[in-house]
């Protein structure tokens, strides 16, 4: 079927099938590659994106579902927010391999447009569905404080 | 494996027509002048307008050789790491050795930097003197009066950038013995400001894993593969899969270890396979379940061993323990394990306008598919080429001594017409049921301490599935019978232990197994760690002061492995954990490393055990990049905890149990409160720091599990005891 995705304040038409995830659209379709495939189940978070400005995991979404929607990838991201996680992500260096950060940063925008100032607790709540398997968790904690600081200044 | 010093000093360099300087290593080995850039070794290339690009020899899976080994080329070329780039060097393995493998190019055992220290520091060495030379030259000056800061040449009251002189200093012999910079005048190198090359790329969507390549053209294909590991396909029904719309085919792999399903694209690939059924003949498939492994591994290991690993006198062995005042045994067991790094297994095969195939691949260990490319495609090698882009992640699965997931993109490429590019996609399940598990491994100690709380007697028998038998790897790493990677961290501990025996039972491969992060440290620090503390509780002792009376007097092996286990004790507070935790410490070395690791936790196994912090203390040798040493001990730390806490590979009759994150489920952010990471100042040459970080956390977790409750001697501890906050 024919849909019409707003992705990254553009409109797109594409053809794909009911019940097609969100990512695979976005991937094999669009070629936006920083959306990241980990697991398909919703297990890990690498697929994350924003659909009206919250993280929903793209693996879970149908494309039909999504039409309508404003649909934001890591390669569309622009905010206050997200320049002020993405800055503090390089000012800390927290990658490694750098598979699941488009995710966690999505994930990480998600929560500082929620809540600006939070604890630590709050970021390992809100996180806990973005798998890291290099286990970058604590420079991921680190840049969603420093974010927070940067929001503020 | 260790780094052949004698091959450090190999370096050339050529002349290059078009104006671009190349510093680099003549295939053989030998230094030469005026050769064409083809007939080199690049380690460093400068273009006409100065852009300085280092190549890297080894991939990048998140552990930094990108910075790390950019790093050593800016500092002794003398520009900053703003001015500096990197590419990831052409499978070729004449030029790009690993030199702690032989002639053999790929990344593993820790040795990217440790291998590369010295080649490198000399590349950029060499290009410096040449581009000074060259102003020297220009100038009419004397070289030893110019200098080459910031990409800047100055001296003899001139100054200019380093691009002016590219051109001639091409044109030039390199020199013998460049002179590297004394370590006091280290700029970049030691320096914790030098940031990552790839933080960038990585954190706006833009850095290109082989996940995301979209050739022209290309199918996916993901294999159907035995639910029952080693089952063979004798043939399929795709009646279902015709009616997902970009379907294209199935086939048969030649070798019959699946069916290729080719689609236009990724999802109707997965779609496309769940609806094909196959024939399996699994007359030889694995039949076992790991309960039965379990049993066969556990009766191994208290029968006679197979092996005397180090020819020590067993019946002394067991005569002093016989004679002891108290015997401490324990037995263990450590299941399958899977790797399960972020990105699933892919790679993409096309023909090349030459005749010859293109590999894009995260590739760890670019030799062994090139060679397997070759044979395949019935090729020589120079018409293999290996595109190396960046992995998500490894942990040793990339690299197998069979290339298993290139193999396969290979044999599905070979089915095609080759019009097409095929792009080989694993998913999770794939991932996670495919085998090359690290292996599952009994151990059994029994430790005898006279009436004074010394040790009089250690018996250690291990009974292992050989990583290394059967392999590629077998006569470099396998001596005697024994599979050094099974005993690894016992046989060679630094303690030094009073009548140590150590004994080996080859048990029959369950599935294939295959080198994990940290390989057979992975279980021997555990035992090691944990059996050191079950004999300073019997002997009454505290667990730091036990450690290091058994190092004491030794040499410089001994007093790295007790500094960074005083470090770690005096940083993580030893001794005065705050009310309501408790503490473990554990220390190893591995890949040259010493790493101590000291683990505080509240609650208690019963309520939920929650890892509060780990103070972690790293002696590395010279620590090229400190903020990536601290990162890979906070990333071993936690994939040594995680797996231990919660992860397992088990098989019902020959059928692996776990299939995704759900049932394999990985560490978390809550699950580790705070880690900190303290590097022992060095001047030794640098060793790794891959690994290194895994092995002593899992058993300083279990040490501070045992210090107020269970004591935790089956892995993981979640299914052995012990609950998680
Ligand atoms: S790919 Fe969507 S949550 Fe893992
Ligand atoms: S950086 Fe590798 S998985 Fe997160």
């Amino acid at each position: 079927m024919a849909i019409s995705l707003n992705l990254n304040g553009q409109t797109h038409q594409v053809e794909a099938e009911p019940g097609t995830p969100l990512l695979w659209v976005i991937r094999d379709e669009l070629k936006l590659t920083g959306t990241k495939f980990g697991c398909g189940v919703a297990a890990c978070g690498a697929c994350t994106v924003h659909l009206d400005g919250a993280p929903v995991r793209s693996c879970q979404t149908y494309v039909e579902d999504a039409e309508g929607a404003e649909i934001t990838t890591i390669e569309g991201l622009d905010s206050k927010v997200s320049k002020a996680v993405q800055d503090a992500w390089v000012e800390l260096d927290v990658v490694q391999c750098g598979y699941c950060q488009s995710g966690q940063i999505m994930s990480a925008v998600g929560l500082l447009s929620e809540n600006a100032r939070p604890t630590v607790e709050e970021i390992d709540d809100y996180m806990d569905g973005n798998a890291c398997r290099c286990a970058t968790y604590q420079r991921i904690r680190a840049a969603i404080q420093r974010a927070s600081e940067m929001m503020e200044a | 494996m260790t780094l052949d010093p004698s091959r450090r000093g190999f370096l050339a360099s050529a002349a290059a027509a078009a104006a671009v300087l190349y510093v680099g290593v003549r295939p053989n080995g030998a230094l030469a002048a005026g050769a064409a850039p083809a007939q080199l070794n690049p380690f460093v290339k400068i273009s006409a307008d100065g852009t300085v690009t280092a190549i890297v020899k080894h991939f990048e899976k998140g552990q930094g050789p990108a910075t790390g080994l950019t790093t050593l080329i800016a500092e002794e070329l003398g520009v900053s790491m703003e001015d500096i780039r990197y590419e990831f060097a052409p499978s070729d393995a004449a030029r790009y050795a690993n030199l702690a493998f032989g002639q053999m190019q790929g990344t593993g055992g820790s040795t990217a930097m440790a291998n590369s220290f010295m080649q490198y520091r000399q590349a950029g060495a060499a290009a410096r003197e040449m581009l000074i030379k060259a102003a020297a030259e220009a100038w009419g000056a004397d070289a030893a009066g110019l200098s080459l800061e910031d990409g800047i040449i100055t001296g003899a009251g001139q100054s200019a950038p380093i691009a002016e002189f590219v051109a001639a200093a091409a044109r030039m012999e390199a020199p013998a013995e460049p002179r590297l910079k004394d370590p006091s005048a280290f700029r970049l190198i030691g320096n914790p400001q030098v940031k990552r090359k790839d933080s960038l790329p990585k954190t706006n969507g833009t850095a290109k894993f082989a996940m995301d390549l979209h050739l022209p053209g290309q199918m996916v294909a993901v294999i159907l593969r035995s639910p029952r590991m080693g089952g063979l396909a004798s043939g399929f029904d795709d009646t279902g899969a015709k009616a997902v719309k970009g379907y294209i085919r199935a086939a048969v792999l030649p070798n019959q270890a699946g069916v290729a399903v080719y689609a236009e694209n990724t999802w109707a690939a997965f779609q496309a396979r769940e609806a094909i059924t196959v024939d399996w003949d699994v007359s030889n498939a694995e039949h076992r379940s790991s309960d039965q492994i379990r049993e066969e591994l556990l009766a191994a290991v208290n029968a006679e061993p197979e092996f005397n690993v180090t020819g020590a006198d067993h019946a002394a062995t067991t005569e002093q323990i016989a004679g002891a005042a108290q015997v401490v045994e324990q037995t263990f067991y450590f299941p399958l394990l899977a790797h399960a790094p972020m990105e699933p297994l892919t790679c993409t095969i096309e023909a090349d306008a030459d005749g010859g195939v293109t590999l894009h691949d995260g590739c760890q260990f670019p030799s062994g598919p090139h060679m397997a490319l070759a044979q395949i495609f019935q090729l020589p090698m120079d018409k293999v080429r290996i595109n190396t882009m960046f992995a998500g992640g490894s942990f040793g699965r990339r690299a197998t001594p069979t290339a298993d997931y290139q193999v396969e993109a290979a044999l599905a490429f070979a089915l095609t017409d080759r019009t097409r590019p095929v792009k080989l996609v694993w998913s999770r399940e794939d991932d996670i049921t495919g085998g090359y598990y690290r292996p599952a491994v009994a151990h059994r100690v029994r430790v005898g301490l006279d009436a004074e709380g010394n040790i009089a007697g250690w018996d250690h028998r291990i009974a292992a599935q050989s990583i290394l038998k059967g392999t590629a790897f077998e006569s470099m790493m396998v001596h005697g019978g024994v599979d050094h990677s099974s005993v690894e961290g016992v046989a060679d501990t630094p303690y030094r232990i009073p009548g140590q025996f150590t004994g080996l039972t080859d048990v029959a491969k369950a599935t294939s197994v295959l080198w994990w992060r940290s390989v057979g440290h992975t279980h021997t620090a555990y035992v090691m760690e944990v059996m050191m503390d079950e004999a300073a509780r019997a002997a009454g002792r505290d667990p730091v002061e036990f450690r290091l009376a058994l190092l004491e007097g030794g040499g410089a092996d001994q007093q790295r492995l007790a500094g960074v286990l005083k470090l770690a004790a005096e940083k993580g507070g030893w001794g005065s954990a705050p009310e309501g935790r408790s503490q473990g410490i554990a220390v190893h070395k591995s890949f040259g490393s010493y790493v101590a690791e000291l683990v505080e936790i509240s609650g208690s196994a019963g309520d939920g055990v929650k890892i509060e912090k780990v103070t972690c203390a790293v002696d590395c040798g010279i620590a090229v990049n400190p903020d990536v040493v601290k990162a890979q001990m906070e990333g071993g730390i936690g994939y040594g905890l995680g797996h231990a806490m919660r992860n397992q590979i088990t098989l019902t009759e020959g059928v692996v149990d776990q299939s995704n994150f759900p049932d394999y489920e990985p560490l978390r952010i809550g699950d580790i409160g705070a880690i900190e990471v303290h590097i022992v100042p060095s001047a030794e040459m640098p060793t790794g720091v891959g690994e290194p970080g895994t092995p002593p956390a899992a058993p300083a977790l279990a040490n501070a599990i045992a210090a107020d409750g269970p004591r935790v001697t089956e892995l993981p501890m979640a299914l052995n005891g012990v609950s998680f906050a």
